[in-house]
Parts: C-alpha cells; sequence; structure tokens
C-alpha cells in the first residue's frame, strides 16, 4: 500500500499543515511519497525529503503549478493517482481548494477533514460543524482525504531523507490565472498551529482595540484570532477567523474574549486544551465550555490581564 | 447569460443537531430546515449581477426529497426565475450531485454556476470543485469578491493566508463565501409572485446518473461534551490559575 500525500508548500518552505497530513498517513500505513508541485520548487522539495516518515518525493517542476491553481494541479494528481491506496492533502485552503476536483477527475469520494484513522478504510469526520461526529467507509480502490491539522499531532520536518524523483508535468490548462495575494503579515505565531490563542468578538467594538489582544499575545507567545461578527465587521482580516467556515484551531490555551460562543464558533475551538472566556453577559454560551470564565468588561479585564503579565 | 444556482435545503444553523438513538444519522423529523446559508449568499449574487445586466436568466436547482422544491420557493421568492428539482435521497454524496447538476448544465447551458462553498450539514466543501472538473470548466472558490468583465471573471478568494486575487476564463464554477455579500430578505409581492414561478420535478434516475452511495456510514455519535468549568472572580485569580492549576502560561 503506497500513499500519496500532497504538500503544501510556497515553493521554498513547506507548509506545517503538511506534517499533520503525513502523521495521518503515518496512521494509515504503507510507504508515503511526498508531491511537489510548484515552479522553481527545488527547496521546498528538499525541505519535503527531509521530513520524517516520508519514503520518497515526487517533485513536479514547472511554470504552470507556480501558484497552486486547482485546474493544473488535479490533472497531474490523477495522472499519479495509479498504484496509490489512498491520496491525502491538509484541509486548508490549499487542499479544500484543489482535492475535491482530483477526486471527481479520478470518478472517487472525497472523504473531507478527518479527524481520525479507525483502519485503512474507515475514518471518523466531523459533520454539522461538530456537533455530530461521522465514521465513514469506503470501498473504493482509491481513497481521496484531506486531513484535519489539529486532530494528529505533527512527524518532525526534520530527520527523513527521502529521495527526490522529477515527475512530469501535466500542462497548462488555461482555465485561470493568478493576479496577486493580500497576505496578512505577522510576527506572530500561525493561528492554526500556535500553542495559545487569544481571539476577540464583537464585543470588541473596534479594529483599533485589538491592540489590547496583541499586547497580551506578544507576552504569552500567542497568537490572535476572531469570530466571523468581528471579521464581518472589519476589526480583523478575514484569516483571523475562527470555526465552522474558518479556522479550526486546538492550542494548548484559548481566550475568548467578547465571543457569545455561537456552535459555528465553538466549532473552531472546543478542542482546546483549556479553554478561558471573558465576557460581560454571564449567560453567554462560550462559558459552557470555558474551564475558566471571567463574567467581566473586557475593557477592564484585558489590560488588567496585560498588566498582571507583566 | 444564464445562471445556475445549485441550492440544498438543510438544517436551520439556528438549530441544536441530535444524533438519533441508533445512530444512524442526525435527527431531521420536525426539525426546522432551512437554504443552506452560503446558498442563499449565491441566490443573492446572482440576483445582483441579473440586476446589474450580466444574465438573463437564474435558474435554481436543489437535489433532495420533495421539500428540497420548499427551498426553490425560497429562493424564487428573493428574485430568482425559475426552479429545477432533483427527486433524490437527502444524503446524496457530493460527487453525486455533481454529475447530477452536470446533467442539468448541459442541457441548460448556463454561462456561470455559483455554489455554496459548502453545506453546512455534511461540511463536504467539495461539490462546486467536482462540478468544475466534470465540466472542464475554470474554478473559483471561497470568493468574497466577484466582478464579470466579458470572456473572464475576476475573483478574490478568501485563503488561509488572506486574500487572493484570480481572473477566470467563462463559463466558471464560483463558490462562495460568507463575505461576498448579505443576503436579501424576500419582500410579501415577491413571495406570492414565487408561487407562480415554474418548478420542474425529475427523478434523478432520469438524467442518467448513478446517485448510489459510494460511501457507508458507520455510524455517527456525539463528540465528547466539554464540562463546563468555574468562574474565576479576578484576572488576578485567572492568572494564578493557569499558571498553577491548568499549567498553560
Ligand atoms: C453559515 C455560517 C457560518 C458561520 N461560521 C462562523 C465561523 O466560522 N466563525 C464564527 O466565529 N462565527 C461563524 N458564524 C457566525 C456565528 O453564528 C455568530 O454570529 C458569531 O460567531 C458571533 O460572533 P461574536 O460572538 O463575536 O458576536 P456576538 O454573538 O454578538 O457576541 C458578542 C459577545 O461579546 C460580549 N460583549 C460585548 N461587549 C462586551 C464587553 N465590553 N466586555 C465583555 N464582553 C462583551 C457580549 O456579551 C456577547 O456575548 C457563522 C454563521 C453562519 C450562518
Ligand atoms: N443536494 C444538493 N442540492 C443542491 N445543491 C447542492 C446540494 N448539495 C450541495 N450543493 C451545492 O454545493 C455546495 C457545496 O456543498 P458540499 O460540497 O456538500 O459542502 C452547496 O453550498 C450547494 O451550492
Amino acid at each position: 500500500m503506497s500513499i500519496l500525500v500532497i504538500v503544501e508548500h510556497d515553493n521554498s518552505t513547506v507548509n506545517a499543515a503538511t506534517l499533520n497530513t503525513v502523521a495521518a498517513a503515518k496512521k494509515i500505513g504503507g510507504d508515503i511519497h511526498l508531491l511537489v508541485a510548484g515552479h522553481n520548487c527545488a527547496d521546498a522539495a528538499n525541505a519535503a525529503a527531509g521530513i520524517e516518515n516520508g519514503a520518497r518525493v515526487l517533485c513536479a517542476d514547472s511554470a504552470e503549478y507556480a501558484s497552486s491553481l486547482a485546474e493544473n494541479l488535479a490533472p497531474l494528481i490523477q495522472a499519479l493517482s495509479n498504484g496509490y491506496s489512498h491520496i491525502l492533502a491538509p484541509a486548508t485552503t490549499f487542499g479544500k481548494n484543489i482535492m475535491p476536483r482530483a477526486a471527481a477527475l479520478c470518478d472517487v469520494p472525497q472523504i473531507s477533514d478527518i479527524i481520525e484513522v479507525i483502519n485503512p478504510d474507515t475514518f471518523k469526520r466531523p459533520i454539522y460543524a461538530g456537533n455530530a461526529l461521522a465514521t465513514v467507509k469506503s470501498s473504493d480502490a482509491l481513497k481521496i482525504i484531506t486531513v484535519r491539522s489539529t486532530a494528529f499531532e505533527a512527524v518532525a520536518a526534520s530527520g527523513g531523507v527521502a529521495a527526490i524523483e522529477n515527475v512530469s508535468a501535466t500542462g497548462d490548462q488555461g482555465l485561470s490565472a493568478y493576479e496577486k495575494s493580500e497576505l496578512s503579515s505577522s510576527e506572530r505565531p500561525e493561528l492554526t498551529s500556535a500553542g495559545i490563542v487569544i481571539s476577540g468578538g464583537r464585543g470588541m467594538q473596534d479594529g483599533s482595540n485589538f491592540a489590547m489582544l496583541e499586547s497580551v499575545a506578544d507576552k504569552l507567545g500567542a497568537a490572535v484570532g476572531a469570530s466571523r461578527a468581528a471579521v464581518d465587521a472589519g476589526f480583523v482580516p478575514n484569516d483571523y477567523q475562527v470555526g465552522q467556515t474558518g479556522k479550526v484551531v486546538a492550542p494548548d490555551l484559548y481566550v475568548a474574549v467578547g465571543i457569545s460562543g455561537a456552535i459555528q464558533h465553538l466549532a473552531g475551538m472546543k478542542d482546546s486544551k483549556v479553554i478561558v472566556a471573558i465576557n460581560k453577559d454571564e449567560e453567554a454560551p462560550i462559558f459552557q465550555v470555558a474551564d475558566y470564565g471571567l463574567v467581566a468588561d473586557l475593557f477592564d479585564a484585558v489590560p488588567e490581564l496585560d498588566r498582571e503579565l507583566g | 447569460m444564464k445562471i445556475l444556482v445549485p441550492v440544498k435545503r438543510v438544517i436551520d444553523y439556528n438549530v441544536k443537531v441530535r444524533v438519533k438513538p441508533d445512530q444512524s444519522g442526525v435527527e431531521l423529523a420536525n426539525v426546522k430546515m432551512a437554504m443552506n446559508p452560503f446558498d442563499e449568499i449565491a441566490v443573492e449574487q446572482a440576483l445582483r449581477i441579473k440586476e446589474a445586466g450580466g444574465a438573463e436568466e437564474i435558474i435554481l436547482v436543489s437535489i433532495g426529497p420533495t421539500q428540497a422544491q420548499e427551498t426553490i420557493r425560497t429562493g424564487l421568492a428573493m428574485g430568482a426565475d425559475r426552479g429545477i428539482h432533483i427527486e433524490a435521497s437527502q444524503d446524496t454524496e457530493p460527487l453525486a450531485v455533481a454529475k447530477l447538476l452536470k446533467a442539468v448544465v448541459d442541457k441548460e447551458g448556463p454561462g456561470l454556476v455559483l455554489c455554496g462553498k459548502q453545506a453546512i450539514d455534511g461540511d463536504c466543501n467539495q461539490t462546486g470543485q467536482m462540478l468544475s472538473a466534470l465540466l472542464g470548466w475554470s474554478q473559483a472558490t471561497f470568493a468574497s469578491g466577484v466582478e464579470l468583465a466579458g470572456d473572464r471573471a475576476k475573483i478574490i478568494r478568501e485563503v488561509d493566508g488572506g486574500l487572493e486575487h484570480i481572473s477566470v476564463t467563462m463559463p466558471a464554477v464560483v463558490t462562495v463565501d460568507l463575505r461576498l455579500n448579505e443576503p436579501r430578505y424576500a419582500s410579501l409581492p415577491n413571495i406570492m409572485k414565487a408561487k407562480k414561478k415554474p418548478i420542474d420535478s425529475m427523478d434523478a434516475g432520469a438524467l442518467g446518473v448513478d446517485t448510489a452511495p459510494r460511501l457507508s456510514i458507520v455510524r455517527v455519535e456525539e463528540p465528547a461534551a466539554r464540562q463546563a468549568g468555574i468562574k474565576v472572580g479576578s484576572v488576578s485569580e485567572l492568572v494564578d490559575k493557569l499558571k498553577n492549576e491548568a499549567k498553560v502560561i
């Protein structure tokens, strides 16, 4: 049995979620191959070769893969699919975009966002914003899967010695073109892999008030997140959103500030180890999942927290 | 140009779902159902394109039991022109849904398909991408900006790192994200008008698509419940607990 893991990368470095995806592949068991499709992506291929548990790196280095367009990547994945029992990618916007397209080309269903490998053809995945967990079994010879990274402990990024092998490119489909990105740059840790996350909601009232959370975050080495309401109101960019339709996080500590705790928000953070809620409404549903709840006005509590942390 | 909008009937997003005691699925009987919220956004976008002169007709398609017609009716009341209901199981898998939608596209010849990015029941996030693959069309997922410009569309996508701008050839499949627009409410006169708008109903089998499930559901269970913890009286107590009890800072 061989498993192909689609590596998410920016042509030079490998995205951390790939390491969790390899961990899921390891649970399935079998030879693990890593596909690095990109342009001038030798550095990414070298980085992938160092990932623990990888047996081989397939490198498709060609202009049409430069910006991970699904129309160009899906035919490559299909062309390589023969000989694999499983193809896995992280359930990030990268994986969610390309994998269903590849699955349809291969005429197999996709199993989205798995959180557990029961055996090589049976997987557990959340449905209804995580309010139910479905165990699904596939009888297809090929299984196409996206992996929820927070559910699998990352394998080591180094120590592996996989051989790199070039594979032929499948050509530009000429359907779409990448123009530009507006990426939020931050010195803080990445939201989905941070050990501590502090998120603000509509209660923050204004984007500038997020500076209070940022100050606390910097003292704790934390990432800053937000509820949908805070993003919709324009307080912070879209990539801060935690929840059913945003990012899923499971840090050691999650601090929810001025967030009511709608099920769609809980879907993205309720697997955190310790949850703290700061909310002035003692009836707020967030307190039902919080290990430590503080009923207080955030405009008093957050500055005080900042001072307490020195 | 025609715009096709697939709309799914799902449990209303405000309802707390319950797992059936026999673990075969979630309880759907006597539960409030509604149009998938992302699909409302897709309908709204189609209406805006039509109102700006970019389309002549908006066709809604829903695949599901007979009650899926109510969901189509909701979209017709928002302003869409007509509906197609394909009678099938509520649990039709995304790949089969995509194949059925392809059959409709082949027949109707729309220049644009606007899907939701994900149905909030199965949380699959697959159908639009699969349909796009089957059609060999361009694909733009998680759109928070859609601008048609002749034979191309400019799309802003919400991605993990922020926003991405792409340009796609038409025809295209676009899946919409939450911040694309705010869907309108249907006005009373439009609700009345919608009652007279046509809904074509057909059987999935009539489209020559095999809709048999490819995945089997072994079990559906409730996740382990999280216990509510304690309330702390002050910020300093909180910091003390985090340092000395939870040991997370
Ligand atoms: C299809 C769909 C998908 C969704 N996906 C997501 C998602 O991915 N993520 C997400 O977060 N939401 C999502 N939502 C939205 C979700 O339903 C809620 O609307 C949202 O989470 C509410 O955000 P909030 O808690 O910040 O705002 P609110 O619910 O308005 O809560 C604000 C809270 O702040 C408190 N507060 C106000 N002022 C203060 C103060 N001075 N001090 C202390 N506390 C204060 C209030 O007591 C209140 O509890 C989705 C909804 C839909 C329909
Ligand atoms: N049964 C269905 N009927 C109509 N549209 C559907 C159906 N299932 C999925 N869709 C469309 O595909 C989108 C994504 O669904 P999913 O892939 O199930 O998350 C939805 O937002 C709808 O636009």
